[in-house]
């Protein structure tokens, strides 16, 4: 069947409103729920960094344990001053566009936890790049600024099978214990350490046998982002 | 299905030919294992079960809806646009199934991610709606997405719990190999995970249909 010029203009011009339209509605409708999911990914991720599984729970009641576990949340400044102190606003701060600015105007977000036994721990995100896209996570900290509490990276796009570990429990689990300063103060940070690291070393830990380049991006990315709460440490050690 | 006799039609609902459109793709005209398609996404989402029943479950509804969708229109489709037209539905069928697993089983859709992008260009898809929705009643064109989603997932899910049992030793995320046996030894092989066993294991899936079924031998 051969048909007019006319007639096919008219048939896409109606075709691609049909379907616009139709995909608008199920967008809009839909967009509320996505969102949800993707704010109680983070409360597990939160979570998870201070060692609070939340895999057997139920989305809804992920909620309950974030508002449960999560006391407070502030953002602070290159300098360590406090800059935002209202838990939605820090919640809502967007790591990915957050390192795009320039340092000194970069909101730093941190997390406290209460713990069951009672400890405060501190959650600091954390963003960086690995092989083939960025990579992210939380680190926790104890009160005294220097030891591990717990970690949790995942990543966009990295190696499966070899970068791509870095979320999984053997790789995060070491960092338990270790600590971010040498015992005359200065800032180490955690080494991935290729080869293995030594067992009584507490600054490093192991690397990825052919994730290489994802495990030094993750190196990096613990150590520049904690680079920024410098000042804060300071400030809280002091006080 | 067998509601056969529920819809007083001229020709029933559930006719022998309807049937065979169901049965054929799960066997003698298998997307995957013989007429080669879809192979992509076959290695690409085969690691665990659960991705790759989701993914299955996603062709399906796109290769039903879209097949129906075109063939309601078949007569209106000015044949000189027509693979435009049929892209067009197929992607706005995707982009609505993804929203929905983003939507509903978010866990899932990070694992699938790309993947059910690229439904768009399984070539499953675009084969059905040349071959037979364009020129078939809607009715049997349904079917027949339905069987040919069925015949590719079934492989797809055949191949997943060859590759998480052997690669993880789990079969829909439950461990299954005791604990014994990784005491004493055994350990599970992680080429199972990677795509190239993916490819080997579709192959052996070809190997023995081949030999089991003697319409399929060449000389």
């Amino acid at each position: 069947m051969e048909h007019s010029n006319k007639y096919i203009f008219i048939y896409s011009v109606i075709m691609v409103v049909v379907v616009a339209v139709s995909l608008t509605i199920v967008a809009v409708q839909l967009k509320p729920a996505q969102e949800d999911n993707i704010r109680i990914e983070k409360m597990q991720n939160i979570l998870a960094s201070v060692n609070i599984s939340t895999a057997e729970v139920q989305k809804k009641q992920v909620i309950d344990v974030y508002n449960k576990y999560i006391v407070s949340a502030e953002a602070v400044n290159i300098k360590g001053d406090v800059v935002e102190s209202d838990q939605a606003k820090v919640f809502a701060i967007d790591m990915g566009s957050e390192i795009k600015k320039p340092i000194e105007d970069q909101r730093l977000p941190l997390f406290k936890a209460t713990l069951d036994n009672g400890d405060i721990a501190l959650i600091i995100p954390l963003r960086g790049k690995g092989l083939w896209g960025p990579v992210w996570g939380y680190i926790s900290l104890k009160t005294d600024y220097n030891t591990v509490v717990g970690t949790i990276f995942d990543h966009k796009a990295e190696t499966p099978g070899l970068g791509a570990e870095i979320n999984q429990d053997w790789f995060t689990a070491p960092f338990k214990g270790k600590t971010l300063f040498s015992e005359n103060g200065t800032f180490t940070s955690i080494q991935i350490v290729k080869g293995g690291a030594a067992d009584d070393d507490p600054h490093g830990v192991d690397a990825i046998s052919g994730g290489t380049i994802t495990s030094k991006g993750v190196e990096k990315m613990i150590y520049d982002n904690l680079l920024s709460y410098q000042e804060y440490f300071k400030k809280m050690n002091n006080q | 299905m067998s509601d056969s006799n529920t819809k007083a039609e001229k020709e029933p609902m559930f006719s022998a030919k309807v049937l065979k459109l169901l049965k054929n793709p799960l066997n003698l005209e298998n997307p995957i294992t013989v007429q080669v398609l879809g192979i992509c996404s076959a290695l690409a989402v085969t690691v665990q079960m659960k991705p790759a029943i989701v993914m299955a479950l996603s062709v399906t509804i796109v290769t039903a809806f879209s097949n129906l969708i075109i063939s309601s229109l078949r007569n209106t489709i000015p044949s000189r646009i027509r693979i435009i037209v049929q892209l067009v539905v197929v992607a706005a069928l995707v982009i609505i199934v993804d929203q929905l697993l983003k939507a509903y089983v978010y866990d899932v859709s990070k694992k699938l991610s790309v993947f059910v992008g690229l439904i768009i260009t399984n070539c499953i898809l675009m084969g059905r709606l040349e071959a037979y929705a364009m020129g078939n009643k809607p009715w049997p064109s349904f079917v027949d997405g339905i069987g040919n989603g069925l015949g590719y997932g079934l492989i797809l899910v055949l191949v997943a719990f060859f590759r998480e049992l052997l690669g993880s030793g789990k079969i829909y995320g439950m461990k299954v190999i005791p604990q014994a046996l990784y005491d004493s030894g055994y350990m599970d092989n992680g080429l199972m995970i990677l795509p190239p066993m993916a490819l080997i294991t579709i192959g052996i899936i070809i190997w023995v249909q081949r030999s089991k079924t003697t319409e399929l031998q060449e000389d």
